[in-house]
């Protein structure tokens, strides 16, 4: 039986979007406010899950054709290159480091070597989420 | 490495090539090339004779430099001789075995890779002068026995054989090696001569009466001595040529060299004296009293071997009384220990050659039971004329050597005596009643052994086979130990000055290094003392008890079979195997709500143990926050969602509240002000709420009666204590703060070293940004885990 869920389809398409910038707020200002990668992360997911429910698995995995799993082993080795990044300069483990930057367009900015590893945690993050929920939703 | 420590793995070394030997060169019985070693082997020691008169010859190699242990090869008149009988007698076993093992029935590759092994392992008891390299090779005896009483493995009886001797030898050995450890202990040295040269300084020693136990325990396994001889009965499921081999002239005597070889450090002590002359002269009269009831050939040298172990060991123990009078003319305990070492070489020479002739008339005839052989004396002249010689050894009679060491035994005996030392005034009677009673059934079974096999009526349709002598090359070696039963006999002092001195002297140094020697002279005629009164009278009531043996047989039937030593060792070894299995069997019960109690309850057993041991419970109230209002309703929040999870009928309720509890948390969160967690703790408690409903709604739908958990007082009980034992530690380490937390570090460095604002972030990727790499690692692995057991159903696809 086919519901017609048009009215959750049409707010998904709006809510999912409010919800993705909110992630990637909240994981941008992670250094300074509360948030982060972990969060970051979880909210995302959160966001991709809305469209789980409000279409079906094949249509998402069509409009992101990303394997999760994948994403996974690409979060981890952003945050262990972060840390062997480290040996280049010829300093310990995952020392960061930080600095105030003159960028074209952007202009004076303030750059980190915590937000790679940040970016590793995010996306283990999401792709873990992604990969248990896809999973347990096939499995039948 | 010199000749002489390649003297002694030479066996060892050989024992390699026997397989490609066995292989290549099928056409040669591989005896024989074993033959030439075991030969060469004897005529090296045999050079060392000279030498050895004036102390010994000493070698080392370097094996674990720092630990203090090393191969040091030493050969002196104890080494020496026990050097020349494992040689020797391995030559002449070789020989015979090369007629007794077919070519093409037996695993012959395997047979002489053990027993060069043991061969080997032997030589290196014998002569290593490293306590530890000793307890190496004495293992390696242990082992290449038990692969030789096994060789016939397809048999029960051989298994149960092997296992039997493996335990009591190893128990043993092990017991042994303790012993030795506790000699390192108190003298810091693992080289025996050492050891010796300082044991006067460890006399007094806590550690000396266990020391002497315990090698004491090595010595009586492996020497078969009461109450550890019952494996050597059931080794007789060996093949014939090992029984001669390693359980009458050589392994068995092992124990015997280790108490021989360590009578200058112990022999000092009462003790010593006590549990050696004691023990033997217990299992003396012990094993020659079971002799006389056994009906098979083997087992009736077996328990005579037993005995005549028990006459060498009680030898040895008197003649530890000598180091107690510092004379030597005219000392009598001297001569004990000379005539130890005078009967251990006649004990291998007669005994060996009477194992050799059990094998042959099993050979011949197909069976080894006395009360099916009878009047073989036609039919086998040699083998009867060796039995002969053999047992009238065996049995104490002129002019065989056997006569002179009984005679040498009984006058030891007699002189216990006169013994004025340890109080052994009170019971030394009982020595030579004991010795005089051993020595009547000792004649008893030798006289069975030689008529019940070869007179009598002969029944040859008894037997399997049809006898006839036996080939000439299967006699040799019989024959030879049987001439030189006669010659040690007849010529006593060509052994005695050769090698019987210096092994005597090496057994007692101390009174050499007095500067005295000993020495005596062994004579048939010796007057009219009381040993040669005792021993005509053991000739008249054994020759008494042998043909009225019909009448008294009974009197073994009397004996409870419940108190037989082997009935109690096979009764132990059930017992433990059951009394193990039931044990395990009651504690691992495989269902997880015992072993959660077992680990719960530890768990509180230990704690509340170590807190009332150091008296850590403290309480007090100091620096404690102040409570407020939100803390008191999300606190009584909390305990009411928690009572509602236990109580609950449904599940889902169940799983309802928890998700309460944790939302609750989440609060807790915003009110202490952690809006990093408040995040994480909200999400996280959705997605586990979640995934509870998925496994809840994947229930299977039979045996899905909705109840309420059911009440058990012993659950209650240990939650209730858990959850005490947990609070009272949390009072007690708040009380108990020593030092100021670090926290003020990161609140001052968090923007100016990290650059950050967020001190929870960055700490997390920043300060500790190594745990939480492998967290997300972890989250991954999880993930990636999931992934696997929904997908990969290897036991569906079976199923289908």
């Amino acid at each position: 039986m086919r519901t017609n869920d048009i009215i959750l389809q049409t707010v998904t398409k709006i809510v999912s979007f409010i919800i993705l910038m909110f992630a990637l707020h909240i994981f941008f200002a992670g250094h300074n406010n509360p948030g982060g990668g972990f969060v970051g992360g979880l909210l995302t997911s959160g966001a991709i899950v809305l469209l789980l429910l409000a279409y079906d698995i094949k249509s998402v995995a069509n409009s992101l054709p990303i394997d999760f799993k994948i994403m996974v082993a690409v979060g981890l080795l952003f945050a262990v290159g972060t840390g062997v990044g480290s040996f280049l300069f010829d300093v310990p483990f995952l020392t960061h480091a930080f600095g105030e930057f003159t960028l074209p367009l952007l202009g004076k900015t303030h750059l980190h070597t915590a937000v790679l590893f940040d970016i590793g945690v995010y996306l283990v993050v999401v792709g873990s989420t992604l990969t248990i929920i896809q999973t347990i939703g096939e499995g039948e | 490495m010199s000749l002489l420590h390649f003297a002694i793995i030479a066996p060892l070394l050989f024992a390699c090539f026997i397989p490609f030997l066995f292989k290549r060169l099928n056409l040669i019985h591989t005896g024989w090339f074993v033959l030439g070693l075991s030969i060469i082997l004897f005529i090296y020691f045999l050079r060392f004779l000279p030498d050895i008169q004036h102390g010994g010859i000493q070698e080392t190699v370097n094996w674990i430099p720092s630990l203090g242990i090393n191969f040091t090869a030493y050969v002196d008149g104890l080494g020496l001789l026990f050097a020349l009988l494992i040689t020797g007698i391995g030559s002449l076993v070789s020989l015979y075995s090369i007629y007794y093992l077919s070519k093409e029935k037996e695993d012959l590759g395997s047979f002489y890779v053990y027993l060069l092994m043991f061969m080997g392992a032997m030589l290196g008891v014998v002569l290593s002068d490293n306590l530890i390299v000793l307890y190496t090779f004495w293992e390696l005896t242990s082992f290449s026995s038990f692969l030789l009483i096994g060789y016939w493995y397809h048999k029960k009886r051989s298994r149960y054989g092997a296992q039997k001797s493996m335990l009591i030898t190893v128990f043993g050995g092990l017991a042994m090696l303790g012993g030795f450890l506790l000699l390192y202990l108190m003298t810091g040295s693992f080289s025996i001569r050492e050891i010796i040269s300082i044991a006067d300084g460890i006399y007094g020693d806590p550690l000396f009466i266990p020391a002497l136990i315990l090698v004491l325990f090595g010595a009586f396994t492996k020497s078969a001595q009461f109450p550890f001889h019952i494996w050597l009965p059931d080794a007789m499921e060996a093949p014939t040529p090992v029984s001669a081999y390693l359980h009458s002239a050589t392994m068995v005597k092992a124990g015997i060299y280790l108490v021989a070889r360590l009578s200058p450090v112990f022999a000092e002590h009462g003790l010593w004296l006590w549990l050696v002359a004691g023990f033997g002269i217990f299992t003396l009269a012990w094993g020659s009293f079971n002799a006389v009831k056994q009906t098979d050939l083997k087992a009736i040298l077996a328990f005579s071997t037993v005995s005549q172990l028990g006459l060498i060991m009680s030898l040895l123990g008197i003649g530890a009384a000598a180091l107690h009078y510092d004379y030597l003319d005219d000392n009598l305990y001297m001569a004990a220990t000379f005539a130890a070492v005078f009967h251990l070489i006649n004990h291998a020479t007669f005994k060996g050659s009477l194992f050799m002739v059990a094998g042959i008339v099993d050979h011949e005839t197909g069976t080894r039971d006395i009360r099916r052989l009878g009047g073989l004396m036609q039919i086998m002249p040699v083998t009867f004329t060796i039995a002969l010689i053999g047992t009238f050894s065996m049995a104490g009679l002129p002019p065989f050597n056997g006569f002179l060491s009984k005679e040498m035994f009984l006058a030891a005996m007699v002189n216990v005596l006169s013994l004025d030392i340890f109080n052994m005034e009170t019971w030394s009677a009982l020595f030579p009643v004991l010795a005089w009673v051993g020595s009547v059934f000792t004649f008893v079974y030798s006289m069975m052994l030689l008529f019940k096999t070869f007179t009598g009526t002969y029944q040859p349709e008894k037997l399997e086979k049809n006898p006839h002598e036996a080939p000439v090359g299967m006699l040799v070696s019989p024959i030879i130990l049987g001439a030189l039963v006669i010659v040690f006999g007849l010529f006593p002092n060509i052994l005695s000055t050769s090698i019987i001195e210096p092994a005597a002297n090496a057994i007692s140094p101390a009174l050499i290094d007095a500067g005295q020697s000993f020495s005596t002279h062994i004579s048939f005629w010796h007057g009219l003392t009381p040993e040669l009164y005792m021993t005509i009278g053991i000739v008249i009531v054994g020759a008494f008890l042998y043909v009225t043996l019909p009448k008294w047989e009974r009197i073994y039937g009397l004996f409870p079979k419940k108190l037989a030593l082997n009935h109690l060792y096979d009764q132990s070894l059930i017992r433990a195997e059951s009394g193990s299995l039931s044990v395990t069997n009651s504690y691992m019960n495989g269902s997880i709500r015992t072993y959660m109690i077992y680990i719960f309850v530890s768990m509180v057993g230990i704690l509340s143990f170590s807190i009332i041991q150091k008296n850590a419970f403290a309480f007090t109230t100091d620096g404690l926050a102040p409570m407020g209002l939100y803390e008191v309703v999300l606190g009584v929040i909390i305990a009411g969602a928690s009572i509602t999870i236990l109580v609950a009928k449904s599940r889902l309720t169940s799983i309802i509240a928890l998700g309460a509890i944790g939302y609750t948390v989440a609060l807790f969160f915003v009110l202490f002000r952690a809006p990093d967690l408040v995040l994480t703790q909200l999400v996280i408690e959705t997605i586990s709420v979640a995934l509870f409903l998925l496994a809840f709604y994947h229930l299977p739908k039979i045996n899905r009666k909705e109840e309420r958990m059911g009440f058990k007082l012993t659950n209650a009980l240990v939650a209730a204590g858990v959850g005490v034992i947990v609070t009272v530690i949390a009072f007690s380490a708040l009380s108990n703060r020593k030092f100021e937390s670090i926290a003020q570090y990161y609140i001052e460095n968090t923007a100016e070293k990290a650059g950050g604002l967020n001190m929870v972030n960055v700490i997390l990727v920043d300060f500790r940004g190594f745990d939480t790499m492998f967290e997300i690692a972890v989250l991954g692995i999880a993930a990636l885990g999931i992934y696997g057991m929904i997908k990969l159903r290897l036991s569906r696809r079976e199923d289908t």
